[in-house]
Formats: C-alpha cells, sequence, structure tokens
C-alpha cells in the first residue's frame, strides 16, 4: 500500500503543478485556433499573477485579486490584438514584446510599490484561495480501498482555481467542438477569406479569442501567485507559459489531448521535485535538469517530425487583409 | 522586415519612422516614471549624467553597448533571411560555455593563442546551437521560432547541470567555473589605452568593444557587398525567386542561423571573457533579448543597430545610475523600454508608417 500512497502524492503535485500550464495552454489554444499565434502567453501569466497579488493584498479577498488578474492580463491581450489584428504586425514579434513588457512592468511596479525587491506582501486568510475538501472525502478514505485514497489525495482538496481550470478545459472543448461560435472561430484559423465572404467578422472573431486567450492566462497568473504561493515573485512564471506552448503544439492544437500533455508536463515537474539526490535501481541519479529539460527537448522532436506530426491552423500567423 | 504597405520616402522610412516609434517608446517609459511617483524629466537628466556624464560612465556605456552590439546584429542577420531567431540568449548560453572550456582546457597554452582560439570557439559554439534549428527548418519544417524559444530552455537547463555538476569550482557552492589564468582573458580598454597615453578609469570596457565594431564592419560587408549576403537578402525577400534563381533556401537559412548564432557568441566573449573571467549562471541577462530591440530600431542595417545598441547602451548604464539615486526606478526600466519599442517598431510599425506619411502629406498640403 506504500506505493499507493507515494503515486497518489505525486499524482497530486501533478495536477498542482499543470494548473498553470492548462490555463495557459488552453488560452493558447484559443488564440491559436483562431489563427492569432501567441508566445506572449508567459507574460500574461507573469502580469496577471502580479495584479491579482497586489489587489489580494490590499483588499483582502482572492476573488478580488482573480478578477484583478483576469483585467491585466485581457488589457495585455488586447495589446497584441491591436497589433496583430488591426494593424496586421509581425504576431511574433508583438508576442515578444508582451513578454518583456510583463517582464519588466511588473518588478519596477512591485519595487516601487512595496520596497521588496519586487516582491509582493506575504497574503494570509482570504486574501488566497484555499484548499477545498469535497464532500466524503475524509470517509470514503477509510472505507473504500485504493480509490477512496484517491479521491481523497488526487480529487479533492483543492482550491477553486484547479476545479476553474479543469472547467475550462470542458468548455473549450465543448465550444469549439459543439457550438456556432467554436466553428466559426475554427474556421477563421483555417480560412479566414471563407469567414470573411459568409459576412462574419473576421477581426470580431480574433479579438474575442485573444480575450478568452486573457481571461485564462488571467486565471493561470492568479493561481500562482494567489493559490500555489502566497504572493508574487519576479519572474515567478519561469518559463511555464512556454512550456504551455510545447503542450499546445504537443497536443495537436486540440483541447483534450493538451489536458493530458499538461498532466504529463506537471507529472514530469513533480517527479524531478521527487527524484531530487535520488538514485535509481540500474540506472544511478538522473540529473534533475534532464528531467526538467524533457517537455523542451520533446517539442523539438516532435516539431522536427520524428514522434508525429505536428500541423497548425492553416492561417495561423498570417494577418488578415481584405483583398489579395 | 515586410514589404511596405505605405509608400514612404526612403530617409523618412529609414530615419523617421524609427525615430517617431522610439520617442513614443520613451513618452511611454516617461508614463511609467511619473506612475510611480518620479519626474521623468529629472529622471533623464539623472540617466543622461550617469550614462555620458563622466569618463567612467561613458565607459559602462560602452561596455554595455558591445553587448547589444552582437545581439543586435544575431536579429539583424537572421532578419535578412526571413528568420526571426529568438534564440539570441541560448546560443550565448553555449558560447559562454564552450569559451570557458577553452580557457580553462588549453591553459598551458601563450595568451596570443588562447584568446583568439577561445573567442573562436565562442563564435562555434553561438554557431552550432543556431545552426541546429536553422537545419531542422530547413529539412523538418520545424519553425525557426518555436525551436529556437525551446533551445533557449534547453541551454538554460544545461548550464545550470554544467556548473552544478560537471564544471563548477570545486568546494564551492556558487554555479560557476574557477577564475580563468590571468592570460586567458580579454585586455581591459584602460590597460590598452595606457601606452597611447589615455588615461581612462578602470571600468568592464575591454577589448571585445573592438570586436564589436569590426563585427559591425564585417556584418555590413557581409550583408551589402557579398555574394552570400546578396543570397541571404534574396532568401528573406522570396524564398521561391530565390530558388529559381538556383539559390537553395535551406541551406541560406541553415547558413544564415549559424552566423546569427555565432555573432550571439559575441555577447559571450564580452561577458565571460572580457568581464567576469569565469563561467556564470545566467550572464546573458536579457541581452540576447533587447537584442530583438536593437535590431528593429536599427531596421536590421549596422550603422542602425551601432546607433540603437549605443542608445540600449546609454540606457542601462543610466538606468544602473539612475537606481542608485531613486531606488524606486530599476534598472528593470531597460526591458519595459525595450518591450514598448519592440512592440512599436516591430508590430506596430503599420500605425506609426501611417501617422508619418499623414504629417508629411500635411506638410507638403501646408
Amino acid at each position: 500500500m506504500e506505493w499507493v500512497q507515494t503515486i497518489a502524492v505525486i499524482m497530486d503535485s501533478a495536477i498542482r503543478l499543470s494548473v498553470p500550464l492548462l490555463c495557459a495552454a488552453m488560452a493558447g489554444l484559443w488564440s491559436e485556433r483562431a489563427g492569432v499565434v501567441d508566445i506572449g502567453l508567459e507574460g500574461k501569466m507573469l502580469i496577471a499573477a502580479f495584479a491579482s497579488a497586489v489587489i489580494a493584498a490590499q483588499s483582502g479577498s482572492a476573488w478580488a485579486g482573480l478578477g484583478a488578474g483576469i483585467i491585466a492580463s485581457v488589457a495585455l491581450a488586447l495589446v497584441h490584438g491591436f497589433a496583430a489584428i488591426t494593424w496586421r504586425g509581425n504576431q511574433i514579434v508583438s508576442g515578444v514584446a508582451v513578454n518583456m513588457l510583463a517582464a519588466g512592468l511588473t518588478v519596477i511596479l512591485g519595487n516601487a510599490w512595496f520596497g521588496q525587491g519586487g516582491r509582493t506582501p506575504t497574503l494570509e486568510g482570504a486574501a488566497r484561495f484555499g484548499d477545498i475538501t469535497l464532500p466524503f472525502a475524509a470517509t470514503l478514505r477509510a472505507h473504500v480501498p485504493v480509490l477512496g485514497l484517491i479521491y481523497d489525495e488526487v480529487v479533492s482538496g483543492h482550491s477553486m482555481p484547479v476545479y476553474l481550470a479543469l472547467l475550462a478545459v470542458v468548455l473549450t472543448a465543448l465550444v469549439l467542438k459543439r457550438t456556432r461560435f467554436g466553428l466559426r472561430l475554427r474556421a477563421v484559423g483555417e480560412n479566414p477569406a471563407a469567414v470573411d465572404t459568409a459576412g462574419i467578422s473576421v477581426a470580431g472573431l480574433r479579438y474575442s479569442a485573444v480575450i478568452i486567450c486573457g481571461v485564462l492566462c488571467g486565471l493561470g497568473g492568479t493561481y500562482l501567485a494567489v493559490s500555489q504561493s502566497a504572493g508574487f515573485l519576479p519572474h515567478m512564471t519561469a518559463g511555464k507559459g512556454f512550456i504551455a506552448l510545447a503542450a499546445v503544439i504537443f497536443a495537436n492544437w486540440r483541447p483534450w489531448p493538451a489536458l493530458w500533455a499538461c498532466l504529463l508536463f506537471g507529472g514530469l515537474d513533480a517527479v524531478a521535485i521527487r527524484l531530487q539526490g535520488v538514485a535509481l535501481p540500474g540506472i544511478g541519479q538522473v540529473p534533475v535538469q534532464a528531467i526538467q529539460a524533457l517537455p523542451y527537448l520533446m517539442t523539438v522532436i516532435l516539431l522536427a517530425g520524428f514522434i508525429g506530426k505536428s500541423t497548425p491552423p492553416r492561417a495561423s500567423g498570417l494577418p488578415y487583409v481584405k483583398e489579395r | 522586415m515586410s514589404a511596405a504597405p505605405i509608400e514612404l520616402p526612403r530617409w523618412a522610412d529609414t530615419a523617421l519612422v524609427p525615430l517617431v516609434s522610439v520617442s513614443a517608446a520613451l513618452a511611454v517609459a516617461g508614463l511609467v516614471v511619473l506612475g510611480i511617483g518620479e519626474s521623468p524629466l529629472e529622471a533623464t537628466a539623472l540617466l543622461l549624467r550617469g550614462a555620458l556624464g563622466s569618463a567612467e560612465g561613458l565607459s559602462f556605456t560602452l561596455y554595455y553597448t558591445t553587448n547589444f552590439i552582437f545581439t543586435g546584429l544575431a536579429v539583424a542577420v537572421a532578419f535578412h533571411a526571413g528568420l526571426f531567431n529568438i534564440g539570441g540568449e541560448g546560443q550565448a548560453t553555449i558560447a559562454g560555455i564552450f569559451a570557458a572550456l577553452a580557457c580553462l582546457w588549453l591553459a598551458p597554452l601563450p595568451g596570443i593563442l588562447l584568446v583568439p582560439l577561445a573567442v573562436l570557439a565562442a563564435a562555434a559554439g553561438g554557431a552550432l546551437y543556431g545552426f541546429v534549428p536553422g537545419w531542422l527548418q530547413a529539412t523538418r519544417g520545424s519553425h525557426v521560432v518555436i525551436t529556437t524559444i525551446m533551445f533557449n530552455f534547453l541551454a538554460a537547463t544545461l548550464s545550470v547541470y554544467l556548473l552544478v555538476e560537471i564544471i563548477g569550482k570545486p568546494g564551492s557552492m556558487a554555479p560557476e567555473t574557477p577564475e580563468f589564468a590571468s592570460h586567458a582573458i580579454l585586455t581591459p580598454m584602460h590597460k590598452l589605452l595606457a601606452p597611447l597615453g589615455v588615461n581612462l578609469p578602470a571600468t568592464p570596457l575591454n577589448s571585445a568593444f573592438l570586436l564589436a565594431l569590426a563585427a559591425l564592419i564585417a556584418v555590413w560587408a557581409l550583408i551589402f557587398r557579398s555574394r552570400l549576403g546578396y543570397a541571404i537578402r534574396t532568401v528573406g525577400a522570396n524564398p521561391r525567386a530565390a530558388a529559381y534563381a538556383g539559390i537553395s533556401p535551406s541551406r541560406i537559412t541553415m547558413v544564415a542561423m549559424a552566423i546569427s548564432g555565432a555573432l550571439a557568441g559575441g555577447l559571450a566573449v564580452n561577458e565571460v571573457m572580457g568581464v567576469q573571467h569565469r563561467l556564470l549562471l545566467d550572464f546573458t541577462a536579457g541581452y540576447g533579448f533587447v537584442g530583438i530591440a536593437v535590431a528593429l530600431m536599427g531596421r536590421g542595417h549596422p550603422v542602425g543597430v551601432g546607433l540603437a545598441a549605443l542608445l540600449f547602451g546609454v540606457l542601462y548604464q543610466g538606468g544602473a545610475e539612475l537606481s542608485f539615486d531613486k531606488p524606486s526606478i530599476t534598472r528593470d526600466m531597460v526591458v519595459v523600454i525595450g518591450g514598448v519599442i519592440i512592440l512599436f517598431a516591430g508590430a506596430l510599425d503599420g500605425m506609426f508608417r501611417r501617422a508619418v506619411a499623414s504629417g508629411l502629406r500635411l506638410r507638403r498640403a501646408g
């Protein structure tokens, strides 16, 4: 039974570590499915983490923090949209700019407002999202073998944003696949001219995708600062936006595979933390960095077509010009 | 650097549009300064005095400029081939590892051999690390932007592993190599110029600055005066036409990425061999990303890149001085300014072109 416990603990931390990836991956998926390439996921999460921590500290409410995080992230998303959609600018360049803006602004403002080297004050009590125990968790753990333990350890006991992130996956999959809006949005990423001919606004659809992308990055960033940690630290996203991008590519721009990719990457992270200083039988000590590098390495190998082909939406990265 | 949708006279295109976007970027930075309760005018005065007001300040400015020339040129060369190399950080990291290994392993050699070899090792490391994404794009169709992002992270984790586990200083917890032998480093400028009767204060400015100036000229000659440069520009303008003209776009992609990586390696030469004299973790410190702003602002032309690098050198050094006087304004302001410049000069240039075009028309009408 010892190993069931160990696996459950690793699964639990895999979920916790994959939530920011999950939010950012869904965000990237929305944006790229509509034809707007977004390498600024990292920056949007960072600014959301900062804004949510600041407002949660001032107001004492984690929910107010979430609102602020989403607003900040959407604002940055609109900057990207303005450049990419309205002015048909280079989307990659704009994404790089978004990342740099967020990295610089959060440190400068944090330092000027709180004078703690860019950190925000520590959040306590209602200013953080607490863990939620789902009904019957303790009873099931006591009476049902294995499954009860997994329910209590893995499914229950997370904070609100974790469940919101999982809900976001379900909604993304449903809306993209089953609704008119989703169909049109996907069409805009494949063939905007056809959508335009049908009398539907290309810019309108792309802006809505960019805004949804902002909302989801806002959720991911808020989770980092107001739930996983108790406050903002400079550069706390630490490349999670890019791993999420890797997950989107890995999942071939589809929601459910993206969920599994994020859980896989989160799981790798959890294993890496656990393996620190542990010698594996037969292999010896695996450098933690090797496991941390795996998502990036796998993405490169995948992109090179060695494990399968990834096909991005056909019009992604291309600004739409009415008459060509 | 796509074709211009709005027709402008050449002088306006190469000078006025970048000038307008940089002014707008600085205005945004001024708003940020205002937002944290400081006076932008006072801050600008302090910044300029810190960067240009003394021989010491000027030397520091030129030391930072050296870094920006290398990373700016790296991005610019790739731009000419139609490639967006955002892997400067990773390429410089690998270049730093190569340079450090050369300096440590070849230490028995005399300095006159060792230093050029280590510089070449840095260039080779950067070139190799730029070549691989180029090769992957040319032969396997994986987009250079995404692979270079991933390669940045791979280089960072590799350097952590090497510095912590393999080549770190024995008996030290700090992730850094032992210091190089005194003959394995680049000569500081104040020592280089002392025999000529020029007395400079001791600063990190070193002979890598001369190397950067040489790189500016070399890149100009390469891009605008050589057969390879012509091929690079043709592929950048229209890969299909280039293929019809007998130029292989995939070969040029690989070559341009390798040259770009080698230039990014110059950052390692300046920082590792010229200043730190050992390999440190994260010595690239975001210079690779600011290089994108430098290249965009300089319109990919070496003269423009040189000027833009100087501007960022001023901002960096002035920013450092400014943060002494005004602790609320940290050096991260340079990152913000870089971000706004990238946004304005790279992604919103259509908007600024239209503004400039209508401004010119108004003047002509009036």
